[in-house]
């Protein structure tokens, strides 16, 4: 599989993964760190240039595609998960990757979403959350979180939001991870699990819009907050943060707690130890919750990481089966198969 | 007592009862008999959207009619020879479309006050001189099943469930049939249970002797085999017959096929065959939703498969947007619309013919497709066949419109020999030399240019393309030139389908024009009235978008043109605006499918007012 070859042997650059056509976001849009860490980390993949396949619908993360030069499809709305479902089971040889926004996967696309991770399908969706709609000019979109003023909510969206990694948790999402657009390395770290993974990956990126939504994550990106406010999970690792790595996590009793690693009443070994493979999904779907409360940090990394067949195995498993134990179909028995007749 | 045999040239017959009488089951075995013996058949399941409406009343029955002939038909009978009602809300639901003096047959045991009530019947139809003027055979079935049955070891409940076997048994004496094709069904069928195999051969066994120890019936009646042309033969149900027409061209055209699919009646019945078919490599694909199907389908034609989604009417609508992608993208998808009575969840196990005007207009935009119907159960195995070449030949979306009628209905199948399918190998693009994804040659069809080949990276979607290069392209000019040409594209095809054909007689000043599954009750409708020496023409369309290039002509040399269709005058409609022809739209939308004799009536007032004016 394409996915086995080694860097040397692929032998690409970034600039081999850049298209001929101008990107369009506007200046300083967040997606402009996302494709260019995508073109940097894509040669190291160890995947053919002929074998990417991305996929999106519409918005401004889907215009992704067009900039790639690899294979692309910019399809309608919300349905990209559908069509890399099908080019992933027609040829399963392929690395498909999905770009879209919140809008696109949460709101019009929610039921593929949550089929494509239910099925564990091989593709790798890759969500740029900038929790507003930006192609449509400012509506407040599934991620927005509840009295947002925008323009088609001027006294306050009272919808409450989708936790994105809680939905593809609960979905059954065997790899769910968060990153961020200003944070180019961890990006990049990100992409490469993401690749590495067989089945449905969901990586969100918090990405900004800095027309519509600007400074929306800056809290988790800027010098002064973000050693507070952001959580780097790494796996069979304490959860520790701040500054100087002097606050830690622990879990008390089904509570998790922000404790002081500097006074001498925690340490290290009191501390949730992170485990991505943990097959039960409960403390994978308590880390998605700490984004909801104000004296919890955001955790980044890989939330969950689990093997399991894919979907597209078992369906060319099934084919494979019946072939070796039936032998290929021959098309005049099969015509001429059931009760049949002669006339004369 | 030895009975005498009458013989009978053609016969219909209707099983009738509650849905979970298994009459459905009753009628199909009955007609494979009838097939294997020989007759032309043709079948009309009839049966409620409910699996299992409330038991006895109207609303929950399900027959099955059976037309089975020495000859060649087309229709599966105007009106039922015999009726076999299992309770009385069957009879009562099927009393007015039997033919008068026909013969009835009812399960004595099910007619008491209880079951009066439930259809609403306020006396016992037997005894109130509902029925004279019919023959009335009354038999215990549910009481000769139960004694039959009485040492199966099989539960009260159960053992009613075998009565349609009883019938079925009975049937086969009456028309002299064979009853081991039945038992060999029952054997295979029911294999993990031998109760029930011994259950249903001794139901089956005791109606047909009974049939012969009764004095009940005095005849026996017979059908000759129908002279038809020589070859192999099975029976096949037209959605049977559009799924192996699937995997035939899966073969012929060398690709893998894919099938994205969302349960829903009556197009279920494909995606249940094509997913047997893993030997062929078929990818079968159950969707989350109806657009799911469409849109993974479209990722599988990128990708290089034979790319085919099936629904019907409301599922359609759902992936109208999809299907303006695959015209946008210029990708090769078939999108299968089995047609049901509409608009909304509509009925949805009767049939009709109401989605033309969608099929041919219901996408944003500019958005033409390819359109091809089929005429008949058989049909839909070559019109399978022929969506794939058209598909794959132009790149371009290929709306393939059966209906409900055809679908469930069975007819012999002289089985084609696969090998005389025409070449139809599909050659990707794999030369990086000069490669411009929407470049074109003399169809105007750009290269099919998938995933995975060195060199041919390009990105394609729905927003306007550049010609030649592919690129995303907002210029008025190019819209224009773009929007015209996918219409060009698509008009194309005209030069690469037989011309419209006429039969019937060659002197008639007027013609009958149809589409789909009217195909056998226009002919049946024609042939009987030429062969009472008037004369009248027919012509039936299986290319609707484009039409055959000499369908003008045609139309042209007629006084006079009836177009009798499932819906309010669809074709009529394409065929009067395109043309500027008068076109007498004859309709019929009531979920069932024309008689014969109501075509042949509407036929005859024609010629009638023709002759006085």
């Amino acid at each position: 599989m394409a996915e086995n070859m080694t860097i040397d042997e692929v032998n690409l650059k970034p600039k081999d993964f850049s298209s001929s056509q101008d990107v369009r976001w506007c200046p300083g849009c967040g997606d402009y760190s996302i494709l260019a860490q995508m073109q940097k980390v894509s040669p190291e993949l160890g995947v053919k240039k002929e074998n990417f396949v991305w996929v999106s619908g519409i918005g401004c993360a889907s215009r992704f595609p067009y900039y790639m030069d690899t294979f692309g499809l910019h399809s309608i709305h919300g349905r990209a998960p559908t069509i890399a479902t099908g080019i992933k089971v027609q040829n399963p040889e392929l690395s498909v990757w999905v770009a879209t926004g919140d809008g696109d996967t949460l709101s019009i696309g929610g039921n593929h979403f949550i089929h494509a991770c239910r099925r564990n399908i091989g593709i790798k969706i890759i969500l740029f959350n900038n929790r507003i709609y930006g192609l449509t000019k400012g509506q407040y979109s599934p991620t927005s979180e509840k009295g947002k003023v925008t323009n088609s909510s001027p006294y306050g969206s009272i919808d409450y939001p989708f936790e994105p990694t809680a939905l593809a948790i609960g979905a059954g999402a065997t790899f769910v991870a968060r990153t961020i657009d200003r944070e180019p390395k961890h990006l990049k770290e990100m992409i490469r699990h993401a690749n590495s993974h067989a089945g449905t990956v969901f990586l969100e990126v918090y990405q900004n819009c800095n027309i519509f939504n600007d400074g929306t994550f800056f809290v988790l990106t800027d010098k002064e907050t973000k050693f507070d406010k952001v959580l780097k999970l790494e796996h069979d690792k304490p959860m520790v943060f701040g500054k100087e790595n002097n606050k830690g996590i622990i879990l008390d009793g089904f509570t998790p707690r922000v404790v002081d690693l500097t006074n001498g009443k925690y340490s290290l070994d009191d501390l949730w130890i992170h485990d991505e493979r943990d097959l039960h999904a409960s403390r994978a779907y308590m880390l998605t919750q700490f984004a909801e409360f104000e004296n919890l940090p955001t955790p980044i990394g890989v939330f969950r990481r689990i093997d399991k067949s894919t979907y597209e195995q078992d369906l060319h498993q099934q084919i494979n089966d019946v072939i070796e134990k039936e032998g290929e179909g021959n098309l005049k028995d099969l015509l001429f198969s059931g009760n049949t007749w002669e006339v004369n | 007592m030895k009975k005498g045999i009458q013989e009978l040239s053609e016969v219909t017959v209707r099983f009738a009862g509650d849905s979970g009488d298994g009459m459905q089951l009753t009628g199909t075995q009955f007609s494979n008999t009838s097939a294997l013996a020989g007759n032309d058949i043709s079948t009309l399941p009839d049966y409620p959207a409910e699996i299992r409406a409330p038991v006895g009343t109207t609303y929950g029955v399900s027959g099955f009619q059976l037309h089975f002939s020495d000859s060649d038909i087309h229709t599966p009978g105007d009106a039922p020879d015999i009726l076999v009602a299992m309770n009385p809300a069957s009879l009562k639901v099927n009393l007015n479309s039997l033919k008068p003096g026909a013969t009835i047959i009812v399960n004595i045991n099910s007619f008491d006050e209880k079951n009066f009530k439930l259809c609403h019947y306020d006396s016992n139809p037997l005894e109130d001189g509902t029925l004279s003027g019919y023959h009335v055979v009354e038999v215990p079935l549910s009481k000769l099943t139960a004694e039959a049955l009485k040492d199966s070891g099989l539960k009260p409940k159960e053992v009613a469930r075998s009565k349609n076997f009883f019938a079925l048994g009975l049937m086969y004496w009456l028309y002299s049939r064979p009853i081991k094709p039945t038992i060999k069904w029952i054997e295979t069928k029911f294999k993990n249970n031998q109760k029930i195999i011994n259950a249903n051969k001794a139901a089956l066994e005791a109606g047909y002797y009974f049939g012969d120890n009764t004095t009940l019936f005095s005849t026996r009646y017979k059908v000759n085999p129908a002279k038809l042309p020589k070859g192999t033969y099975r029976s096949i149900e037209g959605n049977e017959a559009l799924a192996l027409g699937l995997v035939a061209a899966s073969v012929k055209t060398g690709l893998p096929l894919f099938l994205g699919s969302y349960p829903i009646t009556p197009a279920s019945s494909i995606l249940h065959e094509l997913s047997k078919h893993k030997r062929f490599g078929v990818r079968t694909f159950q969707a989350e939703d109806e657009i799911a199907a469409v849109t993974a389908t479209i990722g599988a034609a990128f990708a290089g498969a034979l790319a085919v989604t099936t629904t019907s009417g409301p599922g359609l609508a759902l992936k109208a947007e999809a299907v303006g992608l695959g015209v946008m993208a210029e990708l090769p998808i078939i999108i299968v619309n089995v047609q049901r009575g509409g608009p909304s969840t509509g009925l949805p196990t009767k049939t009709e013919q109401s989605d033309l005007l969608q099929a041919m207009y219901g996408r944003s935009g500019e958005a033409p497709v390819v359109i091809i119907s089929a005429s008949t159960p058989t049909d839909c195995y070559d019109v399978s066949l022929e969506a794939a070449r058209i598909a794959t030949k132009y790149m371009v979306p290929v709306l393939y419109m059966t209906d409900g009628y055809i679908a469930n209905g069975s007819e012999p199948w002289r089985i084609p020999n696969p090998d005389d399918i025409p070449d139809m190998k599909v050659k990707f693009r794999t030369d990086p030399e000069n490669f411009q994804p929407y470049s074109r040659n003399e169809n105007l069809t750009r290269p099919w240019a998938i995933p995975g080949t060195p060199g041919l990276e390009h990105r394609i979607g729905g927003l306007e393309k550049e010609n030649i290069t592919g690129d995303v392209n907002y210029e008025p000019e190019n819209h224009e030139y773009m929007v015209r040409l996918r219409a060009e594209k698509v008009k194309n095809v005209e030069n690469d389908i037989p011309d419209l054909k006429v039969e019937g007689d060659p002197d008639a000043d007027i013609l009958m024009i149809g589409w789909g599954g009217t195909y056998g009750a226009i002919t049946d409708a024609v042939n009987n009235v030429n062969e009472k020496g008037k004369k009248v023409a027919q012509a039936h369309f299986r290319y609707l978008n484009p039409f055959p290039k000499n369908t003008e002509e045609v139309l042209k040399k007629y006084k006079y043109i009836i177009c009798p269709e499932l819906n309010m005058g669809q074709l009529s409609f394409l065929i009067k605006s395109r043309y500027l022809i008068e076109i007498d739209s004859f309709t019929k939308i009531q979920g069932q499918p024309f008689k014969s004799s109501e075509l042949e009536e509407k036929i005859k007032k024609v010629l009638g007012g023709m002759n006085n004016g």
